[in-house]
């Protein structure tokens, strides 16, 4: 298996969805390939960090403001 | 990582009542709906659109939008991805009319290598207690971010920040299941790629 294989692997390797019969070739890439090991550990590691870390605020303030215009104009579209 | 599901359990979706009550007029169980949906339909219009007045227009109008054709909404999808939907499309529109010279479309694939070959093979790990402050972390995330494509940000987004499955993006998005993880797959190398050096540059600042 070449790196551009294990990538075009990678998003059904986190999703546990790798057809069974690759399964075998992407993990034995992980172990000999110091770079892809990298490649999947850091990606794991960014995708996490945007799933942990709420980049836009939300304050009680906007959502009230936004919430009250959304019923105004449904109201008044009734 | 990802959450499985057990296949065997078809639960009905607490949404469907709300939808239909909604459909027969019912205010209280729209609002309900606004309630649970305005938090995430006002982020990925802002994750899409990077501005946050954007998204406040768009978020009120998305909502405006399910209300009006709440009709036509059969109930095949989630009423989640069907409001996810309309957002995207009014975020995706209202890009358009910002970039006046550049298309915007989900339906363009951009052909570009840049970033989605992985160049960066520094080992880290975020320790944003001790290396940074929140509001740094913030700032790195969302300038690496508006550094996408749109069309691959909002794949991003929908898929790895809203948590919606591939076919849920996929349906969201009117994209192909193998459009959806092509895009996905160069969104995060792009974005595993920029964060790597910030992170290289932060561990020899650290270090130094
Ligand atoms: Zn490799």
């Amino acid at each position: 298996m070449t790196c551009t294989d294990f990538l075009s692997q990678l998003t059904d390797y986190f999703d546990g969805k790798v057809d069974p019969q690759l399964l075998a070739e992407v993990q034995a890439h992980i172990r000999e390939c110091r770079h892809c090991e990298v490649v999947l550990d850091t990606t794991r590691q960014t995708i996490a960090i945007y799933r942990e870390n709420e980049i836009y605020e939300f304050p009680a303030d906007l959502r009230e403001r936004l919430h009250a215009a959304i019923m105004k104009k449904c109201n008044s579209a009734r | 990582m990802p959450a499985i599901q057990s296949p065997d359990t078809e639960e009905i979706h607490p949404d469907v009542a709300l939808v239909a009550r909604a459909k027969q007029g019912d205010t209280a169980a729209f609002e309900q709906l606004v309630r649970q949906y305005e938090r995430q339909i006002f982020r990925v219009a802002q994750h899409i659109t990077q501005n946050r007045e954007d998204a406040e227009d768009i978020t009120q109008d998305a909502f405006l939008k399910a209300y009006e054709k709440l009709e036509q909404f059969q109930g095949n999808s989630k009423f989640s991805t069907w409001l996810v939907r309309i957002a995207v499309n009014e975020s995706l529109m209202r890009l358009r009319k910002r970039k006046t010279s550049k298309t915007v479309s989900m339906n363009e694939d951009v052909q570009t290598e840049d970033g989605s070959i992985p160049r960066d093979f520094a080992e880290w790990r975020p320790n944003p207690e001790q290396l940074y402050g929140q509001s740094e972390l913030g700032d790195i995330l969302r300038k690496t971010i508006q550094g996408l494509p749109p069309g691959f940000r909002t794949v991003f987004t929908l898929r790895d920040v809203e948590n919606l499955s591939t076919e849920e993006t996929a349906e969201a998005l009117g994209l192909s299941v193998p459009a959806v993880k092509s895009r996905l797959l160069r969104a995060r190398l792009q974005l595993r790629e920029r964060l790597s050096r910030y992170f290289k540059q932060k561990n020899l600042e650290a270090n130094s």
